[in-house]
């Protein structure tokens, strides 16, 4: 049995190394965002998030959540969010093709 | 690598050995080869789901299971029945989604065997699946009302699935003489897409007060409150003063029952005899999840809130309208979203991980007037087994903004719409 969970381990290990699903998986809240924010080509609208600077989409939802920025539903949204939660979101949507 | 994903979570630490063992010796078409993934259901949840189970993972098979060619969505149609839309710009296909890699089969599914993870086919057929996705909607209840079933609604349309419901609704409306009555009876919660008859009602009266001035528009409701509720009322009166009432229920605003034959809306505290009835039924998961043991008293399919899968039958998610999500409600973004978070989870599960607590957003928009938008929006985690507001997050729009921003918000609307249905079907 013990061979067997350090086994598991190992495995655990091994899937989420997977480059795959490392390069793919969003972090919690960043797959929603392209039901607005197109991934596509770009709308007239609403502003297309994917490949955009990082610290750029964290300085707008940090300042959409304390309200220095104005907004329409955003400042509800990024309220829902932690510091910790904007930037893996910012760093994947940066990474988005 | 067949024995990879047919495994049950109890089974994990030894299949996870199994894996350690694969993994040991150099095996390149190590991850999920065959592993399949059937899902039921064409509209926001089952294509955005069969679409992102593909992107996830290219090499999963991905079957997507839906009788009709063409969707028509409901979103928007509101607009089609103002005449203010044409039914064509509700329209969508499946190419695209094939294109992607999903073998589409345009075929109703009848039969579920959960036990041997299998589909039935209306041809009689049936194939094989590891991970079912269930998105089927709502079924109108036709054994609500008395007096409301099919044949009553092809005099007193729903229009709470588009397509021809939302052309009779519309060819009613342009046939009624200036001066009608236009009555809409909405149903008690849940129900798909909560803010749906409020803003239906707001539309219609955009079309009477073009075209048909000295009509009026009554809302006959078995709520006493409703969605977005100071927003819709205040656009009542600032844009259609005069035009609509509303009737709670604690006003005996609650439809028992109808006749057909007479265009009559029955409650505890009278009649109401309409030129126009829309009769917006209780509804209940698609029929497909009862017949999979996914629903349950309720009509509605419990889940597991990280990973939409069923809580009465194994291996089956269930995503979209006909899921309890909670605090999510029932709309196209919220099944755009539990789409995508449920595709993740089982790629995840398929190659024997376990799933990251999620979050979601809604975000949904109705249209007061063509240039006036109003919004409701919320962030939603797990929590005791549901998914629940994350707290300080999300709400509605402010009462007292200006044109300006309403105006911006319609747009917002628009912008949605085009963006998740390219998304999802382009």
């Amino acid at each position: 049995m013990k061979a067997r969970c350090v086994a598991v381990a190992i495995a655990t290990v091994m899937a989420s190394a997977s480059p795959v699903l490392a390069a793919s998986e969003p972090p919690p809240g960043a797959a929603a965002c392209s039901g607005c924010h197109t991934s596509g080509a770009a709308s007239a609208s609403v502003s297309r998030l994917y490949g955009r600077n990082a610290d750029e989409i964290m300085t707008a939802m940090t300042g959409f959540r304390d309200g220095s920025l104005p907004a329409t539903v955003m400042n509800r949204i990024a309220k829902g969010f932690s510091d910790d939660e904007l930037r893996a979101i910012a760093a994947w949507l940066a990474a988005q093709k | 690598m067949g024995i990879n994903h047919r495994i049950s979570r109890r089974e994990f630490c030894g299949a996870g050995a199994a894996t350690a063992a694969a993994l040991a010796f150099p095996l390149p078409a190590f991850a999920q080869a065959a592993a399949r993934v059937i899902v039921i259901g064409g509209g926001f949840g089952g294509a955005s789901c069969a679409r992102a189970l593909k992107a996830i993972e290219p090499k999963l098979q991905v079957t997507l299971v839906e009788p009709n060619k063409t969707f028509t969505a409901c979103p928007f149609s509101n607009n089609v029945i103002a005449g203010l839309r044409s039914i064509e710009a509700q329209q969508f296909g499946y190419d695209k989604v094939a294109a992607a890699g999903v073998t589409v089969v345009a075929q109703a599914a009848t039969a579920i065997d959960a036990a041997a993870r299998t589909v039935g086919l209306a041809d009689g057929t049936s194939i094989s699946y590891d991970r079912l996705v269930l998105s089927p909607g709502v079924d109108l209840r036709f054994d609500a009302l008395q007096g409301y079933d099919e044949a009553a609604a092809a005099k007193m349309p729903h229009a709470w699935k588009a397509g021809e419901q939302t052309l009779l609704l519309r060819k009613q409306l342009e046939a009624m003489d200036d001066g009608g009555l236009v009555v809409i009876a909405a149903p008690a919660n849940p129900f798909r897409c909560p803010p749906g008859p409020y803003e239906r009602a707001c539309l219609i009266a955009h079309y009477l007060k073009t075209k048909k001035p000295r009509s009026k528009l009554l809302i006959l409701d078995a709520k006493d409150t409703f969605s977005k509720q100071r927003l819709f009322q205040n656009a009542w009166k600032e844009l259609y003063p005069g035009m609509i009432e509303w009737v709670s229920l604690s006003q005996g605003g609650k439809v028992n029952a109808v006749d057909a034959a007479t265009n009559t809306l029955i409650t505890d505290f009278g009649n109401h005899t309409a030129q126009v009835a829309n009769v917006i039924p209780p509804q209940r998961a698609g029929r497909i999840a009862e017949i999979a043991g996914a629903t349950d008293k309720t009509g509605w399919c419990a889940i597991d809130p990280v990973t939409f899968e069923s809580k009465s039958a194994p291996n089956i998610h269930v995503i979209g309208d006909a899921c309890l999500a909670g605090a999510m409600p029932k709309s196209a973004f919220s099944a755009n979203s539990q789409a995508k978070t449920c595709a993740q989870a089982i790629a995840t599960l398929l190659s024997g991980g376990s799933p990251a607590t999620p979050k979601l957003i809604n975000t949904c928009y109705s249209l007061a007037a063509p240039d006036y938008g109003i919004s409701v929006a919320g962030v939603y985690q797990p929590k005791n087994g549901l998914l629940a507001d994350v707290e300080g997050a999300g709400g509605v729009s402010p009462a007292d903004a200006p044109r300006e921003f309403r105006a911006r918000e319609a747009d917002y609307a628009q912008s949605w719409f085009s963006t998740v249905t390219a998304e999802v079907f382009g």
